[in-house]
């Protein structure tokens, strides 16, 4: 058999360029690039700087023809999820897989998709199962390098003349992906096994027609079958559009026009990158972290995952004199049994979707500023797990919390070289998502993952407070959905929504705000419901004495009374869960189970008629000290409820006066009150040195929570270089140190570890 | 390319632009002659003379001393550390790490739970402006945020003087 194979080998023409194969050709490209520190080796522009005009017709087009593609796509077929967030996106690769131009939305994925073709390329599926004109191929394998399960790839090769030319790839944020719970972010998974269904850059059709295997078998591998089905209608439509228009182009412009085009714009685009660093930055370094809580000691999980830690992610950018940009995550701990995981493609490819909407704003989008830059992710960490059996399906939660910081860290060079309408003061942690699944009102076999978290608050400027419930740093095109959309396709009715007061950081310019809305059960046959959000950690800083958005919990109720209250014209819960110190939901109703509490992680728990569940959209950080912010704009805040009167008062210092519920800000009373506060902040502060002292002492007796320990013991075991600047920090003895076999948790799965290997 | 004068700048850091002002302003290519502007907008706003090297935060500057010396300075004048120190360090620190400290500034359930994270702000000692807040867990180390290579931006990026100490 395997001597038939190399035959056949033998006589198949290779599709790449000059007789090569597409493995050489990624190769050499490799090479070149890194050798001459130019794309492709291209030390100079000849097209671009010989028929400039030529070229940019060229890249007009393709730019155009992408987004025309993903916008028409998306309205002639797609599930409600893609068509109402824009939870799509598509890009154009070189036959390697760099990235030549991509469309608007998700961009995270140009990286994700790149990463399925070099697979292809890497594991010679040239030769088997062959890459042909008109074949159709599907990933979704989150080891590959996708985000998650639910961002399913169509990836569609484009020849002229039997000389592959390129790659189509289009991506869809699916329902759901026959996990072990529902929805396409689920909690409940803790190993790949759990995931889901996924497919490793198949080969699914031939001849433009996807195989009635394929289809019988991913339809019946999922819920929400419909949507999965036209979910791959829209990608493929994308992609066909994308190889017509490259066809198009190449008739018009010829081959070898094009053939150059498609290196020299790459070129072009690391070029405008490095330009960009050095417009907008300054060298140096920045550093930051985050964190993220991982409450699963009481959830209804294997053993080895029932363990209260903490997602830890330093970074440290570097910006070099040549102004390459290096992201460093030294120190990261280790990946685990949850379904927070990630691989190294995610994070770096998410950082674009940022980086494209501040320090290159512009459209040239592709992959030469990864030629330009430069990240270490320690094998082993969260987001580089040393084992196939990590899971991945929800895997946003840790990388909304590990990016935030990043935005903040560069925010300093932008406030730094004054261009403080840039500076953002970080994300909101997109969540909590609101999931479930079963059989919905129209007796299908469903699923929901509630978008409304496309909506969350921004961070605060250094000019300007957050934009308020409008946006997730993944998706540069924010939309909470529309209401009636939402009901027609979930077995939910809302009973609000609302601003949620103080979410936002409170700041001189405060993080947007975020909101909640209040979901009531409706119709369902049979369904399940969980949520999946942060809550007892904020997941990132404020900037320059701004406060961190607040941070997370649940509320949900089962078995009410509301049906009886609505028959008897008695009031309901409705709208937002105003201020949790003084709730209001309990007292409109009675239920037999109450989640009132930081568990905002849970598994599934059936779900009934007149149940009713919360969604809490978070807010962004904030910017600078309250007590500078305009006492005008607190007024504003308080009459138009973006903050509770108790902390207008306390946080801003401002003192009102109110007559019929409008609140009065006295300036000077104000401006006396706001300087009283000053004298109480130097009385109850001491000296950070001599705060250290009492710091450290805690350390030295190992004071801390389990799942503080357990975090600082993960990243001990992996990175020498952390657990020296942490014991250097805090002048700590050589002796001392915590590791993760001494705390009592399970360690199923900790491979990696220094200690052991030393011995 | 955009070009913005002093005025125009102060507008930017006093806050007092309209959206469609910034809007602009986030557009545009952006103009290299700002950090120029801006670190003189700046210089005219502090009390002191000593030359600024660097916005470092906000209140915080990196400036230039006589005797060669590059430190951290708030506006207020007070003067913290070496720029290559961690000037938090230098600073006055109030720790929340209780339900009872946290719910000062959040209602409980929206508020980190000190078992898991504390929220750590800084103090200059001389205004007491809250110059940075950390949300971080116990025995987190204090983070030198930024160390910006001064030299390399003046001499081979911006290609401009350094700001010296008038004579």
């Amino acid at each position: 058999m395997a001597k038939i194979l190399t035959d056949d080998q033998q006589k198949r023409k290779t599709i790449g360029w000059d007789g090569k194969t597409l493995k050489q050709m990624r190769k050499e490209m490799d090479e070149v690039s890194r050798e001459t520190g130019h794309y492709a080796g291209l030390r100079t522009l000849p097209f671009k700087e010989t028929d400039p005009i030529r070229f940019e017709k060229i890249y007009s087009k393709l730019r155009g023809g992408v987004v025309h593609a993903r916008e028409t796509a998306k309205k002639v077929a797609a599930s409600p999820i893609v068509e109402q967030e824009g939870e799509l996106c598509f890009s154009l690769y070189t036959p390697e897989a760099d990235s030549i131009v991509t469309s608007t939305g998700i961009i995270i994925h140009v990286g994700t998709m790149g990463a399925a073709i070099k697979f292809m390329i890497e594991n010679d599926y040239e030769d088997n199962p062959g890459i042909n004109d008109k074949d159709i191929f599907c990933n979704n394998d989150n080891h590959v390098g996708n985000v998650h399960t639910c961002d399913v790839h169509t990836l569609v090769p484009i020849f002229w003349e039997g000389e592959i030319i390129g790659w189509a790839g289009g991506v869809t944020h699916v329902i759901d992906t026959g996990a072990s719970a529902p929805g396409s972010m689920p909690m409940g998974p803790v190993q790949r096994y759990d995931d889901g269904y996924q497919v490793t850059c198949r080969k699914i059709g031939t001849n433009d027609t996807l195989s009635k295997d394929w289809i019988l078998e991913s339809t019946r591998s999922v819920r929400a079958v419909k949507y999965w089905t036209l979910d791959e209608k829209t990608r493929i439509a994308g992609c066909h559009m994308i190889r017509d228009l490259v066809l198009d182009v190449i008739k018009e412009e010829g081959v070898d026009a094009y053939k150059q085009f498609m290196r020299e714009i790459i070129e072009d685009g690391r070029r405008g990158f490095v330009n960009q660093v050095k417009t907008m930055l300054i060298p140096g370094k920045y550093r930051q972290a985050s964190f993220v809580d991982i409450p699963f000691k009481d959830l209804d999980l294997p053993s080895f995952a029932k363990l209260n830690t903490i997602i830890h992610t330093p970074s440290e950018i570097t910006v070099h004199k040549d102004a390459k940009l290096e992201i460093d995550f030294e120190g990261a701990n280790r990946w685990g049994w949850h379904p927070f995981n990630a691989t190294p493609v995610s994070i770096t490819s998410g950082i674009w979707v940022m980086l494209s909407q501040t320090l290159v704003p512009n459209d040239r989008i592709n992959d030469g500023a990864y030629y330009a830059s430069k990240f270490g992710i320690p094998y082993g960490s969260w987001f580089n797990p040393d084992d196939i059996r990590s899971a991945h399906s929800n895997t946003w939660h840790a990388l909304v919390a590990a990016w935030s910081p990043l935005w903040r860290g560069l925010s300093r060079a932008y406030f730094g070289r004054g261009y403080l309408e840039e500076v953002n003061a970080g994300n909101a942690h997109t969540s909590n998502w609101l999931m479930g699944g079963g059989y919905d009102q129209y007796g299908q076999l469903s699923a929901m993952n509630s978008f409304e978290t496309s909506s969350c608050g921004v961070g605060a400027s250094a000019v300007q407070d957050g934009i308020s419930h409008s946006a997730a740093l993944w998706n540069p095109e924010g939309d909470m959905g529309d209401m009636e959309i939402w009901e027609l396709l979930e077995p939910l009715i809302f009973l609000g929504r609302q601003i949620l007061p103080g979410s936002g950081g409170a700041g001189k310019y405060r993080g947007g705000n975020g909101w909640q809305s209040l979901r009531l059960g409706w119709g369902a046959k049979e369904w399940t419901m969980f949520v999946a959000g942060a809550g007892v950690i904020a997941t990132d800083c404020g900037l320059m004495g701004g406060y961190p958005a607040s941070a997370g919990y649940r509320f949900q109720a089962n078995k009410t009374n509301i049906k009886e209250r609505i028959a008897k014209g008695l009031p309901i819960p409705l709208g937002g869960d105003v201020d949790p110190d003084n709730p209001t939901y309990e007292e409109n109703m009675e239920a037999e189970v109450i989640y009132r509490d930081r568990q905002a992680v849970s598994t599934q728990d059936t779900f009934g008629d007149y149940d009713v569940i919360m969604n809490y959209l978070r807010g962004g950080p904030g910017f600078g000290d309250p007590l500078e912010r305009n006492p005008k704009q607190v007024e504003t805040d308080l009459n138009e409820k973006y903050i509770l009167l108790r902390y207008a008062e306390q946080i801003y210092g401002c003192v009102f006066t109110e007559e019929n519920g409008v609140y009065t800000v006295d300036l000077k009373a104000t401006e006396a009150n706001r300087e009283e506060i000053r004298k109480q902040r130097l009385e109850r502060s001491q000296p950070t040195k001599e705060w250290m002292q009492g710091e450290r002492a805690k350390i030295i007796n190992e004071d801390a929570s389990i799942q503080v320990r357990h975090m600082y013991a993960q990243s001990f075991a992996l990175s020498e270089k952390f657990t020296d600047e942490f014991k250097g920090f805090w002048d700590i003895p050589e002796e001392w140190m915590i590791y993760e076999d001494d705390l009592g948790v399970p360690t199923l799965g900790a491979h990696i570890n220094r200690f052991k290997q030393k011995k | 390319m955009a070009k913005y004068d002093k005025k125009r700048i102060g507008e930017l850091i006093d806050g007092t632009l309209e959206f469609y002002q910034l809007k602009e302003m986030m557009s545009s290519h952006k103009d290299a002659e700002r950090f120029e502007i801006y670190r003189e907008v700046l210089q005219d706003r502090v009390s002191w003379d000593d030359p600024i090297l660097l916005p470092y935060g906000l209140h915080l500057y990196i400036v230039q001393k006589a005797n060669g010396d590059r430190i951290v300075k708030c506006d207020c004048g007070h003067e913290f550390c070496d720029y290559k120190e961690n000037w938090k360090l230098h600073a006055r620190i109030f720790v929340r790490d209780t339900e009872e400290k946290m719910n000062e500034i959040y209602p409980k359930l929206m508020s980190p739970d000190p078992q898991w994270q504390v929220i750590r702000e800084y103090y200059c000692p001389g205004c007491a402006s809250q110059l940075e807040v950390e949300a971080v867990p116990p025995w987190y180390p204090i983070i030198l945020d930024f160390e910006p290579d001064i030299d390399t931006f003046y001499n081979e990026w911006i290609k401009m003087p350094v700001p010296k100490v008038k004579a």
